[in-house]
């Protein structure tokens, strides 16, 4: 009995740890390309630990990375759940984040306890209108959301550049060479730092989250739905469930979520928005490697924490590694593919071990 | 500012659309032919950034833009077969791999770049070609008949996309695995070497994509050279509804929208700069509300496929 | 005694060795962008030639625009004993704003732009590029034929914006009867785009071309191509089409960094901007020979009119 046990803890964990194996393989394809660049791999992947988790300030490092891929991985999961694909998360994030900032910069001095949490909801509000037109494209006119929702991250940037360069215009930037950003909101909005590094309140409302979808998803009528639609979308419609209603909702708290990643980037971490011109400027690509962070967390609110932090520590770890043995930014974005490539197949592994697993109990039943 | 309906205008605006179309409309029918048979690729921009770089990088060293098309041929055909492999034989969720290969290409394609060529020259690659009495006619000959191979290969590649899909066995079977991969199997039709087929394809067709850039139109190749054009890509085939003519439609509908607002901020028509780059992507959407019939995608799009599962 | 006096010297040569200026520089695009990167890039080369490797040595992280990234890697240099740490990009002032009064005893330097921040630990540093623009204005007015000159912008802000207007008030000051044809394609890194808006500034009859930033490497090939000609900006575009490229303002940021360096070392930290023009030699106007004696005349002229102060790059 107790063998058995420890049996079925030995296959859990492995069955945990495979992406991690998956993604030391990745990094050990990474060593060769380092070597070719002329680079040390081990003084470079210890740059990437130490950067990771080297110090205080490496952790709240990664944990503030990690903030938004969680939230946006959400958001992902709800998306995913009723089998609709979301890759529409920069340009969520984007609205989400200007909606927010406007609230900050239109109620500069009432009292941070009213305009925070204001914000934050209006952030939320912002990303469910972008994310529910691709829904209500879907529903109504059959728009397929891949296609809206990639359009419509292009349009969210350029909306941004729009209204950071104009309306939404810092007053004293107002001059020939204007720089694209908003006034820096109020300090009282800054959202509280846990400890003091850069680590702020976003990550705790992030993990407080996952649980509030976990219950959404598994202990509501709606997560019900949702999950039945993304099962089985016939055999609902016979239950019952509007489609079209559910993936619309669907996908409005998908955006939403990420709008809500958007608005406490700029509550926790930059106070005011800035454009670049491109979505990843000011998302970090968040809105794509949510996605990915929800995929390794297997789709499941709980195990997208864990998923989003290491995969928020590999790129924290990533960017100090480029500084410190001085190889191209190119470089940490080939790893990044490497990574979810071998990540995203070592699935396979998972699934195959499952199946023996469930064989192995029909056998001995 | 100029009348906005004189001919140079007219002409101008359709020559850039048709121009601009041709890497979305490479990119697009290879998309089709993978989507078709069940597979969805997002890494399709990152197939085109490695295969425009290597195909730049062969015109600047050996010279000969035909030599770079096969390079990126070759190119876009391994990334194929790797996607293939991850995406197929490692059953992985697609659109994470599609990610995955896209940051993939998007990191390598740069890395090289930096690594053997470092500062952006120009290159002599595929010249425009005027076709001899047709580009001629007045009018017409200036859009459609002067422009690069390249481009004239890719309205070339319409009707043949449609007819190998819609006429051939191969065309059938690749309905038929996208549709009901289970049936087809049973029928003896393999699912693996379909699929595998249709992303070589998609492969090859996104490398020839990339070139048309690096070496037909743009002549030159910057880190991200593509800027996002193989999701556009993938956008256009939803619009298309998995059908050749239709894709053209759309990257045609794409493309025109783009060039004239290119056009309206040349000639200084009052409106925001931002505003005006927003037109095509906003129009896309704006025309499929209007159009978009009740086309339904490949029922097992997405979906891996194993035997006996 | 022996012993003493051998540590003595190993701490005075450790001391030595250590006396290099190390400075640290985030940059949003490729080292070699023939642009905005490059032209800090080639800058930081120039000083360290000069003054040695053995006393200045500097690290980068090129390719960083994720503003949030760039932040870390600010805070991470602050926190390891740099002399001077440098935001090359606008967008960078937002963090850097932040993180700045957290090391007080560290320097720093952020450009483009003119604030800051009241901080006495920043320098500002930016560009006169309307005076560049202007220059390439008059050349462009000088040398139409058509009497249309094509722009092709990145997004209409900033060090672009500000070249853009500068040249258009210098072509139709050269020439009143001068069309000024601009695009502005939205992003910094569409380069099919641009190099579409170049196409469409030559059906629109333009024979003279510019643009700003990194993504025009398409246009000047539309230019190379047409037979049109192409002035450049932040960087030398030359190479890159020597037969049709006939003038450049290239940023020279060592006039600036230069003087920053030495306050360092003297131990003023910041507290004032910096801005480099024709004047300082900062702007440098490198006017090809294929401009012709008309043009390169009119561009002296213009040079010396802005430097004097009896020219406006922006008018009045």
């Amino acid at each position: 009995m107790q063998k058995r046990l420890n049996k079925r803890l030995f296959d859990r964990l492995f069955d945990a740890s495979l992406p991690i194996i998956a993604a030391l393989f990745a990094l050990a394809v990474g060593a060769v390309m380092l070597l070719l660049l002329g680079a040390n791999p081990l003084e470079g992947y210890a740059a990437l630990l130490e950067g990771a988790f080297g110090n205080k300030n490496a952790w709240a490092d990664t944990i503030v990375k990690a903030t938004p891929l969680l939230l946006v991985g959400l958001g992902i999961c709800i998306a995913f759940r009723a089998g609709v694909i979301n890759i529409g998360g920069e340009g969520q994030m984007i609205m989400g984040a200007l909606a927010a900032t406007l609230v900050g910069i239109r109620l500069p001095s009432w009292p941070a306890w009213f305009v925070v949490p204001l914000a934050l909801i209006v952030g939320f509000l912002g990303g469910a209108i972008w994310g529910g037109i691709a829904g209500f494209l879907k529903a109504r006119f059959n728009v397929n959301e891949i296609l809206s929702t990639i359009m419509m991250n292009v349009i969210a940037v350029q909306l941004m550049n729009f209204l950071l360069r104009g309306p939404m215009i810092d007053k004293e930037q107002i001059g020939a060479a204007a720089i694209p950003q908003t006034a820096r909101l109020a300090r009282a909005f800054d959202l509280p730092r846990l400890v003091p590094t850069r680590l702020h309140l976003g990550a705790a409302i992030a993990v407080l989250l996952a649980v509030v979808v976990y219950v959404l998803l598994w202990r509501t009528s709606l997560g019900y739905r949702i999950r039945a639609v993304g099962l089985n979308a016939f055999a609902s419609k016979y239950a019952g469930i509007s489609i079209n209603r559910t993936i619309i909702l669907s996908l409005m708290l998908s955006g939403a979520f990420c709008g809500l990643a958007g608005a406490i980037q700029v509550y926790g971490l930059s106070h005011r928005m800035v454009t670049d011109g491109t979505a990843a400027g000011f998302t970090g690509s968040a809105g794509f490697n949510g996605i990915v962070a929800a995929l390794f967390g297997q789709l499941h609110p709980i195990g997208t924490i864990p998923a989003s932090f290491f995969f928020g520590a590999l790129l924290v770890g990533a960017t100090k590694m480029q500084r410190a043995v001085q190889v191209p930014a190119a470089l940490v974005i080939t790893l990044n593919g490497l990574i979810v490539i071998f990540v995203v197949s070592s699935e396979l592994w998972r699934r195959r071990r499952a199946k023996r697993r469930a064989l192995q109990k029909m056998v001995d039943a | 500012m100029q009348d906005f309906l004189d001919w140079t205008v007219v002409i101008g605006i359709l020559s850039s659309g048709i121009r601009l179309a041709t890497p979305y409309l490479y990119a697009a029918i290879g998309e089709t032919f993978g989507q078709r048979s069940g597979v969805l690729n997002l890494g399709v921009d990152g197939i085109m950034l490695l295969a425009a770089f290597s195909s730049y990088f062969t015109v600047l060293t050996l010279g000969s833009p035909w030599l770079g098309l096969l390079v990126a041929i070759l190119v876009g055909g391994l990334m194929g077969i790797a996607m293939g492999f991850i995406s197929i034989t490692l059953q992985a969720e697609q659109g994470i791999s599609g990610i995955g290969v896209y940051l993939f290409g998007l990191g390598l394609s740069d890395l090289l770049f930096q690594k053997f060529v470092g500062t952006a020259k120009a290159i002599s690659g595929f010249k425009e070609f005027p076709i001899p009495l047709l580009s001629k006619i007045p009018f017409f000959g200036d859009i459609f008949f002067s422009q690069s191979v390249l481009v004239y290969g890719a309205y070339l590649l319409i009707p043949l996309a449609w007819f190998i899909l819609n006429k051939t066995t191969f065309g059938l079977n690749i309905r038929a695995v996208g549709e009901n991969p289970e049936a087809a199997d049973s029928l003896g039709v393999s699912v693996q070497k379909t699929r595998y087929l249709t992303l070589t394809l998609g492969g090859i067709l996104a490398g020839i994509a990339g070139a048309s850039l690096s070496i037909a139109l743009l002549n030159v190749f910057q880190q991200n050279l593509t800027n996002g054009m193989g999701f556009i890509a993938v956008a256009l085939v939803y619009f298309g509804g998995w059908r050749p003519f239709y894709v053209l439609l759309g990257s045609l509908i794409f493309s025109f929208v783009n060039a004239l607002q290119v056009w309206m901020q040349v000639l200084g028509v009052p409106i925001p700069s931002d505003i005006a780059v927003m037109m095509p992507y906003v129009l896309t959407i704006v025309v499929l509300i209007f159009s978009a019939g009740r086309v339904r995608p490949p029922a097992a799009l997405t979906k891996t496929y194993e035997r006996g599962s | 005694m022996k012993r003493l006096v051998v540590s003595l010297c190993l701490l005075l040569g450790l001391a030595w060795a250590q006396d290099a200026f190390k400075v640290a520089v985030v940059m949003p695009s490729a080292t070699n962008d023939l642009a905005f990167s490059e032209s800090m890039y080639d800058s930081l080369l120039a000083i360290q030639e000069e003054m040695g490797a053995d006393n200045f040595e500097f690290d980068y992280a090129d390719g960083t625009f994720v503003v949030d990234d760039a932040a870390a890697a600010i805070r991470d240099w602050a926190s390891q004993g740099y002399d001077l740490i440098i935001a090359h990009g606008s967008q960078y002032g937002a963090p850097l704003q932040e993180i700045a009064p957290d090391f007080p005893d560290v320097s720093f330097a952020w450009g483009t732009a003119g604030d800051t921040f009241g901080m006495d630990n920043v320098y500002a540093y930016e560009a006169a590029s309307d005076q560049g623009g202007y220059v390439n204005g008059v050349i462009a007015a000088t040398l139409s034929k058509s009497g249309i000159i094509g722009v092709v912008g990145p997004i209409e802000v900033g060090d672009a914006k500000l070249y853009v207007d500068g040249f258009k008030i210098g072509a139709t000051a050269t020439n009143p009867e001068v069309q000024v044809n601009v695009n502005y394609i939205g992003s910094f890194g569409d380069v099919a785009l641009a190099t579409e808006a170049a196409n469409t500034h030559a059906e629109a009859g333009a024979d003279v071309l510019t643009g700003s930033a990194q993504m025009v490497v398409g246009a000047i090939g539309v230019a190379k191509e047409r037979g049109l000609l192409w002035l450049g900006t932040q960087a030398s575009q030359t190479e890159l089409a020597p037969e049709i490229v006939v003038a450049n303002q290239v940023y020279d940021w060592t006039v600036i960094l230069k003087p920053i360096i030495e306050q360092v070392k003297a131990g003023k930290l910041g507290g004032e901007a910096y801005v480099i023009t024709l004047e300082n030699g900062g702007l440098d106007m490198e006017i090809n020979d294929n401009a012709g004696a008309d043009a390169k005349a009119a561009a002296e002229a213009a040079i010396s009119g802005i430097i004097d102060g009896s020219i406006a790059p922006l008018g009045e």
